[in-house]
């Protein structure tokens, strides 16, 4: 199952105005992983994750998605195998209704209508927003936007979800619903988050991005365990491996 | 700023109105948006004094606002809040038309009147249909109606867009607005350099914004071309609307069916 | 100032309609061809910007009055003549529908007066031959100020016109223009502010955007095409429209009887609607001073002193005689009207 997998190889990126995002990042994900991306803001966490569907072409380095090596030919291939989950859901909805927004994707691949309304229905099942399907996005609350645009990627049939902040602006309740979600997910996952805590249910890897470059890159449990590392990248321990604040008062 | 906040809320609530299920709403977008403009073609074309005529006309938009489930109430309230501009205009009319044409007893009404009544009349009844077609069909349907009726495509699609995004920026210009006033202590108005501030700061995040969707669209295979995928049917029903009401509109046109009723009435009374 | 169907004839609203269909047509066809899907979602985004940007106010120097921005100069600047118009056409559609800003019909009349003149006319001709290759704060600030100013004198002027050739006010031409110029200098003075204010903090902080607009088209091949359509279209108006006021006033149906027949009604009494009508009108005989019947009567034997014809010829229908048992109708048929209406009302909620 080669077309699950992401190999990045000395990735540079410069914004127009001269700021160097990307200096030089390399890793592989293969099938099935569940990847979290890391990194205080600015680290660059967001202009690898346009690298990785194409919004970006690489400068220097090569991204390769599955089969294709990313260019500017094999574009429409790399999307349709990538599913990308914006931050803001509002971008992400822009049709007139979830149903719409939803058979989008479907409806630029070409499918026969029969093919977009079952893609459609099992996309928003999957997600639990099934009874949406007729609501215009303005009238959804935070967390039924992050459904819906999640379901909006999944009815490309994508192999590998990359999601920007899946779990911002989420109420606590929204937020364990989204983790079940992901967790139920077979794809191979690139997650870019500030939620540690997320990171700690839902992924098996975890990459820390700093200044442009990886600054580490192994299993969630150590990184995360990893005080100093987590200090000098500007994160901190997740809440659940900081002991308790009440009977195990932090030395100040 | 409380004014356009409100008048943001009024789209809100026509939204709302226009999301019902009646036998109106599911009416096909094409049936009503061309009766609506027939409508207003016909009440428009009435001689500049005719008021009388005009009357029966109320019957489209009070019978649409009862089947479609609209409160009156509200429609009437945002019909008045437009009428400032034909007002303004159609006030002159009585100073400058004093020649009198109506006599009822000792009380002479001039053409000035009569045509003032006569452009308020129409105002409240083109406007009135106007706002009925919107609570009824809504943008999207509207949006795609126009479309189908041979509008470009990226017109349509234009609209879409601008209404989908109309409740996202409002909600950040307001934001912007509430921020600034927190921290002006008071002091009334805006300079034109900090407005242009502000509005240079909305406007280079919307066109951010305009990115970000951009690539959200491009992640989801768009090629340039975008489809609105409403499907539309035009069944009988539209066509008994459409044939129904226009007849009806050209009978009121042709006859003048409260001068008739009038005649009927004193004549009993007489 | 929106145009309102209040004041227009169903001639000037329809030509207007005309000629702004073939321009959105024609806009819709030349943003296609620059092949820039960037400006899909950015036309969109950005007119929803306008409305956004409406909600925050300046405080006009010098008066205690506030201001703000409106829209044409900004979205040409932004997106070139094309797109911004096409973005104008639907803020103003939306305007139209939500806040029953003009109506449906004046909406050609005023996505032509707050489009087409800023987008074709000021934006090309004006704007971009001050601003030039070479921007700098004072050119921006001059070009924003004369090419606003002017936009919204040629649109005063475009109302002024529309609503003097619909004939519904009784404003006289000369004196609507003197008011509506003068406030439209004041207007056009705060906008032109505002535009400078925002496109100038714009250049300063991303000079790149406003290439976005300059770029597809240089300077010299601006198409003129979009100027003469609108410009043949207004002629058109003002020709068809001063040629039918000159006939003697007709009212706007017989008007458009007449072109839809292609028959003017006295030549060919016999034939297409007119023949329509005068059996309807036979047939609706029994009733005395009936309107139409009454107006051809007018035109023959004016009821009125002699000095007044030509108003009475272009007041069918209502005289003394008359009156009363119209007000009296039209009472009844409101009364009818509310009726039905409260009567459907109690169905469609028992249904």
């Amino acid at each position: 199952m080669s077309h699950h997998i992401v190999e990045v190889k000395d990735l540079h990126y410069t914004y127009p105005d001269g700021t160097a995002a990307l200096g030089g990042v390399g890793f592989r994900i293969t099938h099935g992983e569940s990847v979290a991306l890391i990194g205080a803001n600015g680290a660059g966490k967001s202009t690898l994750l346009l690298h990785l569907n194409g919004c970006l072409i690489p400068e220097a380095g090569t991204v390769r998605m599955g089969d294709f090596p990313l260019t500017k030919k094999t574009l429409p291939h790399v999307r349709q195998t990538v599913g990308m989950v914006f931050q803001d859901p509002d971008d992400q909805l822009f049709m007139p209704t979830v149903y719409d927004d939803v058979a989008f994707g479907p409806l630029n691949l070409g499918l026969p209508p029969d093919e977009i309304e079952d893609r459609v229905m099992e996309a928003l099942a999957t997600v639990g927003a099934a009874h949406l399907r007729n609501r215009p996005p303005y009238r959804l609350s935070g967390g039924e936007k992050r459904a819906v645009a999640i379901a909006s990627v999944l009815s490309m049939g994508p192999s590998i979800l990359i999601m920007d902040e899946p779990s911002s602006n989420l109420d606590p309740k929204a937020r364990r619903q989204l983790i079940h979600l992901l967790k139920s997910f077979e794809h191979t996952m690139i997650i870019a988050t500030h939620d540690l805590d997320m990171v700690l249910d839902v992924c098996g890897r975890t990459m820390i991005l700093k200044g442009g470059h990886i600054a580490a890159d192994g299993p969630t449990e150590e990184i995360l365990q990893n005080e100093p590392l987590l200090h000098a990248c500007s994160l901190e321990k997740p809440l659940r491996l900081q002991g308790c604040p009440v009977c195990n008062p932090v030395r100040a | 700023m409380p004014k356009i906040e409100s008048s943001f809320l009024d789209i809100s609530r026509l939204d709302a109105l226009a999301s019902q299920r009646t036998l109106i709403h599911g009416l096909d977008p094409r049936a009503k948006i061309v009766t609506t403009l027939i409508f207003i073609f016909i009440v428009v074309s009435f001689p500049k004094h005719e008021v009388t005529a005009l009357v029966p006309f109320t019957l489209y938009p009070v019978v649409l606002i009862a089947l479609a489930n609209l409160p009156p109430g509200y429609l009437f309230q945002k019909v008045l809040l437009a009428a400032p501009f034909a007002f303004f205009v159609g006030i002159f009319n009585p100073l400058l038309d004093s020649e009198v044409l109506i006599h009822l007893g000792p009380v002479g009404i001039s053409g000035g009147w009569v045509s003032f009544a006569s452009i308020m009349l129409r105002f409240g009844l083109t406007v009135g249909a106007a706002l009925v077609l919107v609570a009824t069909t809504g943008m999207n349907g509207i949006g795609a109606g126009l479309e189908k009726l041979g509008a470009p495509n990226s017109f349509a699609v234009q609209l879409t867009f601008l209404y989908r995004y109309l409740f996202v920026l409002t909600d950040e210009a307001a934001r912007m607005v509430r921020a600034r006033s927190l921290r002006s202590f008071g002091i009334k108005g805006t300079e034109v350099k900090v407005f242009g501030y502000m509005i240079g700061h909305l406007l280079l995040r919307t066109m951010d914004r305009a990115q970000r969707i951009h690539q959200a669209m491009l992640c989801r295979g768009f090629t340039g071309e975008l489809r609105l995928p409403v499907p539309l049917k035009f069944s009988w029903r539209d066509m008994g609307f459409l044939a129904g009401w226009s007849s009806l509109f050209i009978l009121m046109r042709l006859v003048n069916i409260p001068q008739w009723m009038g005649l009927l009435v004193t004549e009993v009374l007489g | 100032m929106h145009m309102a169907d209040a004041l227009i004839s169903p001639a000037v609203g329809g030509l207007m309609w005309a000629a702004t269909a073939g321009l959105t047509v024609y806009s819709a066809r030349k943003v296609k061809e620059e092949l820039d899907d960037r400006k899909v979602p950015l036309m969109g985004v950005l007119g929803a910007f306008i409305f956004a940007a409406q909600m925050i106010n300046f405080t006009i120097p010098a008066t205690g009055s506030s201001g703000h921005l409106g829209g044409g100069m900004i979205l040409a600047i932004l997106l070139g003549p094309y797109a911004a118009f096409l973005t104008m056409a639907s803020i103003l559609t939306v305007q139209a529908l939500f806040f029953a800003d003009g109506g449906l019909l004046a909406l050609g009349c005023n996505i032509f007066n707050l489009g087409f003149f800023p987008c074709f006319v000021a934006y090309p001709f004006i704007f971009r031959n001050i601003v030039g290759a070479g921007a700098n704060a004072r050119r921006i600030l001059t070009g924003s100020m004369i090419s606003a100013i002017l936009a919204l004198q040629m649109g005063a002027l475009g109302v002024v016109l529309e609503t003097f050739f619909s004939g519904i006010s009784e404003l006289p031409f000369s004196t609507f223009l003197l008011v509506m110029q003068p406030i439209h200098l004041a207007i056009g003075i705060v906008e032109g502010m505002a535009t400078a204010a925002v496109v100038t903090f714009v250049w300063k902080a991303r000079p790149e955007v406003m290439e976005l607009a300059a770029a597809p088209e240089p300077l010299t091949r601006v198409s003129l095409k979009p100027v003469l359509v609108g410009l043949l279209a207004v002629a058109f108006i003002t020709a068809g429209v001063l040629s039918w006021f000159a006939s003697a006033s007709p009212d706007g149906l017989e008007w458009s009887m007449a072109r839809t027949s292609g028959k003017e009604e006295l030549e060919a009494p016999e034939h297409g609607l007119h023949a329509l009508l005068a059996a309807a009108q036979k047939a609706t005989a029994f009733l005395p001073d009936y309107g139409f019947k009454e107006q051809e009567q007018d035109k023959v034997v004016p009821r009125e002193p002699a000095a007044k014809v030509q108003e009475v010829e272009s007041w069918p229908s209502v005289n003394g005689g008359t009156s009363v048992s119209g007000i009296v109708g039209a009472m009844l048929t409101l009364a009818m009207a509310g009726l039905i209406g409260f009567g459907l009302r109690r169905y469609q909620q028992r249904a």
